[in-house]
């Protein structure tokens, strides 16, 4: 009996959490951007949420993309060319769709990979709390600390992650130009040294008679 | 009996505001016969839960059409090997999940069903999109309900699945950490070896370049 109307009461809570959460939100997209292209964003947010905006470049060339991020009446509230990796934060001053491009318009015949993550406002909470008034004792405030701590790990590894995706991505470059200039050198190796003798001989070939006329 | 019930409704909504609750997602366009593709890297045993929501274009009021009859989207999941793991057609809203079972780049890749559309060709639709993974498909309202935790046992269990999740990257990072440097010792076999390889076959010409032309002019009485 107790068990149920707890129970009851839990469900209920979580279900307000649930419509009250709808405008927390973290997006982390990885997508490539083809050379000439630019591929746009948009969230709709609400007025005084901190939001952030990260994005690195994982492969691709010189590893480099314009972005550009513009609020809902077209202000550019940040825009850099060429960059690598950046992040940058804000608070939104307006209601309405927010709009963020990455542009890889400069590049000729590289196609880019490009990793951003949009954080709108603060995680939510995880559990509802009745007593949110009180302070939270201190194994949840050891809790949350450590909360915050591995996500910020987390965080470090994806950069991690991508920096080493990178890296990987030009030593399989490497190998496989590495791979065709051996064998395409040695080609051409042969095939010259083999046209200078047939060349050489041609001369002597043709002058036969001209040398044995001038020779007497 | 009355509390039995009232669980049961609020378990029912709880779901149906679980599926609703994305409504304000990232969204961007695409054309209608547009593919898009999504890279995530991840390492294996883990879940991937992407919801999506897509809207066609309504040229005559010129705005996104809240829903459209008919109106869907192909997923398909490519593992790293290039496997198809998951193609499947949902609605105009749908939710997919997956789990990897290797680690790597898994591509996903979205397009529409637009054939029937082609009467709009040229259309845009805008993809609402909201992809989650590893440790944040946990739904710890659920686990929460059904495991009957404490709220300290739950923040407990959330910092015992980031854990899994920091475990899991550093196990895979060991993984690509091997591969990079296979990598790095085959280049490094290949240019050592080439180098050997061209000093012979450049010597040998040599060899053969003048052994053959002191053979042709000896042959022409020049020598």
């Amino acid at each position: 009996m107790m068990g149920d109307s707890r129970r009851i009461r839990v469900l209920v809570q979580v279900l307000c959490v649930h419509l009250l959460c709808g405008w927390v939100l973290t997006s982390e997209l990885t997508f490539e951007l083809p050379d000439n292209a630019k591929q746009c964003f948009y969230e709709d947010i609400v007025v005084g949420t901190k939001c952030t905006l990260e994005f690195q470049v994982v492969t691709g060339g010189h590893y480099d993309v314009d972005c550009r991020l513009e609020d809902p009446d077209g202000t550019v509230l940040y825009k850099e060319m060429k960059k690598q990796y950046d992040s940058f934060t804000f608070t939104a001053a307006k209601n309405g769709t927010f709009k963020f491009c990455f542009s890889n318009e400069f590049s000729t015949f590289t196609h880019k990979t490009v990793y951003f993550d949009f954080q709108v406002g603060d995680d939510p909470p995880l559990f509802p709390n009745e007593n949110r008034v009180t302070a939270l004792t201190q194994m949840e405030s050891a809790c949350v600390s450590i909360h915050e701590a591995l996500k910020s790990v987390i965080d470090y590894q994806t950069h991690f992650r991508l920096r080493e995706a990178q890296g990987r991505s030009r030593a399989e470059d490497l190998n496989t130009r590495v791979a065709f200039w051996s064998i395409g050198e040695a080609i051409i190796l042969l095939v010259v040294s083999i046209s200078q003798v047939v060349l050489l001989r041609s001369f002597f070939s043709d002058r036969k008679t001209t040398t044995t006329r001038v020779g007497s | 009996m009355v509390a039995a019930r009232m669980q049961l409704t609020l378990y029912t909504v709880l779901l149906l505001n679980f599926f609703n609750s994305f409504v304000s997602a990232l969204y961007f366009h695409i054309g209608e016969t547009e593919k898009k593709c999504f890279i995530e890297e991840i390492p294996d045993e883990t879940m991937i839960i992407g919801n999506y929501r897509v809207q066609l274009y309504d040229k005559m009021k010129e705005e996104y059409m809240p829903a459209t009859q008919g109106l869907g989207m192909f997923v398909e999941v490519k593992d790293p090997d290039e496997k198809v793991i998951l193609s499947r057609q949902y609605g105009s809203e749908g939710r997919f999940t997956f789990t990897s079972h290797t680690p790597g780049e898994h591509q996903i890749c979205l397009h529409s069903n637009s054939s029937k559309f082609s009467l709009f060709a040229g259309g845009m639709l805008r993809v609402h999109l909201d992809i989650q993974v590893g440790e944040h498909t946990n739904n710890y309202a659920e686990i929460a309900a059904k495991d009957k935790l404490t709220e300290l046992q739950l923040r407990v269990r959330q910092l015992v699945e980031q854990v899994d999740q920091v475990q899991k990257e550093q196990n895979y990072q060991r993984y690509r950490e091997e591969r990079f440097r296979q990598t790095s010792e085959s280049t490094n076999q290949r240019v050592l070896w080439w180098s050997i390889v061209q000093t012979l076959i450049l010597v040998a010409i040599g060899f053969w370049q003048m052994r053959h032309l002191k053979s042709f002019f000896e042959a022409k009485k020049l020598v």
